[in-house]
């Protein structure tokens, strides 16, 4: 599992978000499109192409998308 | 894994009663116009039904029930069984089969009650129906199923409200030789308050303070006899247990996966449901979805999906049937059933 590639399907997830304004160190609980809605997508995303089961807590205890990047990983 | 066969039982027609109210998620003004089309999408729920002030679920489940054994012309001093599965029954105490035995004029030879039981309700009562059956030589049963969830949840939370809609169902089953049906069914008590109505039960009595109004995240506004849910816990149980419990199903008692016609889920989340078909590698066209007109009703979810999507099948010819239903409890199960050319009464509007 690389970081672009994660980066790429994290982007994807997003309908109002242009995808190249979402980068590693994106705070991604900030954008204006995040909330609960998005939050069953991107564990929906993870699960079907990483095979990984993320939390709320998870999504919460990461702040950018290479620190959820992370979490995912080491699951 | 509470995987078990009951013998000699066969399925043998079913109906659905919706209220006719409806209600459309696109003028839910909770949620502004890129959400609600997000969720629309997502969550797959556009329209709801609601139950008008005076009707319960055992109303609608009347209105099915009637139907029903008109269809099948069953003599009603031959059904021996009544199960209600509800959460919203008509009083605390009696219990409201009683009450639905003395309205379906069914004779006093017939066992009635209640179980209190949500997303998982009709898979759980099929079995325990067909498992009290199976000793019943020429015994019939009703199996009445549904839920006015739209009375337990507050209008200014979005956790919910977009969510719930109501509906009541009968089944009706028999004593038939050489049909059998296969369960799975589960419960993990761990995550007991995922779904839950924290107040109003023996636990946490009803007081002045139940009523009081809380701010919870998301600016969700309920009180403790709302109806709370956490929307990513159940989520997440769901990608986590469904898909292992049918296969193990389907496993344990050597059914091919391509031999099932349809997997007829609980209604809960389009993105859920899709998520745990993925991973069942179960093509889209064996999965029939009813959410988008008729939201989620709780219990009512498998059958109502039945009779507004399979009608013409399931009278016309032979199917092969997965049912899953899981949620509150958390409680979750499958059965495997075949149906051949059963009543199936039109949808009912109350």
């Amino acid at each position: 599992m690389q970081l672009e590639d994660f980066i790429q399907k994290f982007a994807e997830c997003f309908h109002q978000t242009e995808p190249s304004s979402i980068q590693a160190n994106t705070r991604y609980r900030e954008l204006e499109e995040w909330g609960s809605m998005m939050a069953l997508i991107v564990i929906a995303m993870i699960d079907a192409d990483f095979g990984k089961t993320v939390t709320a807590e998870d999504l919460k205890s990461a702040n950018t998308v290479a620190e959820l990047f992370e979490v995912v990983k080491n699951k | 894994m509470a995987v078990f066969t009951v013998p000699n039982i066969k399925l043998s027609g079913i109906s659905s009663c919706v209220p006719k109210q409806i209600q459309d998620n696109k003028n839910f003004s909770l949620l502004s116009e890129n959400e609600r089309e997000l969720f629309i999408k997502t969550v797959g729920i556009r329209f709801r039904r609601v139950a008008e002030e005076g009707v319960t679920a055992s109303d609608l489940c009347v209105a099915a029930a009637e139907k029903l054994v008109t269809d099948l012309n069953w003599s009603r001093d031959e059904i021996k069984i009544l199960v209600f599965i509800t959460q919203t029954p008509d009083y605390l105490i009696p219990n409201t089969s009683s009450i639905l035995q003395e309205k379906l004029k069914l004779s006093k030879s017939c066992m009635a009650f209640d179980v209190n039981l949500g997303c998982s309700g009709y898979v759980y009562g099929l079995s325990l129906v067909s498992s009290l059956l199976q000793n019943m030589i020429g015994g019939k049963a009703l199996l009445l199923v549904g839920d006015i969830s739209t009375r337990t949840i507050s209008m200014q939370d979005k956790s919910t409200a977009p969510l719930f809609s109501d509906a009541g169902t009968a089944t009706a089953l028999e004593f038939s030789l050489n049909h059998n049906i296969h369960f799975n069914l589960q419960t993990d008590g761990k995550e007991f308050d995922d779904i839950i109505i924290p107040d109003g039960g023996y636990r946490n009595p009803v007081s002045t303070k139940s009523f009081e109004v809380k701010k919870y995240d998301g600016g969700n506004l309920r009180n403790n006899l709302d109806m709370k849910l956490d929307g990513l816990k159940i989520f997440n149980f769901a990608l986590r247990e469904v898909a292992p419990n049918i296969n193990a199903l389907l496993k344990e008692k050597g059914i091919e996966k391509s031999t099932v016609d349809f997997f007829v889920f609980h209604q809960a989340n389009l993105l859920m449901l899709e998520s745990v078909r993925k991973k069942l590698q179960v093509e889209a066209e064996k999965v029939p979805y009813c959410l988008y007109d008729y939201g989620n009703t709780s219990s009512a979810t498998v059958p109502l999906t039945m009779v507004v999507k399979l009608r013409e099948l399931l009278i016309s010819q032979k199917l092969n049937l997965l049912l899953s239903g899981f949620g509150v409890g958390l409680s979750w199960g499958s059965v495997y059933i075949e149906t051949e050319k059963i009543i199936c009464s039109e949808l009912i509007e109350l």
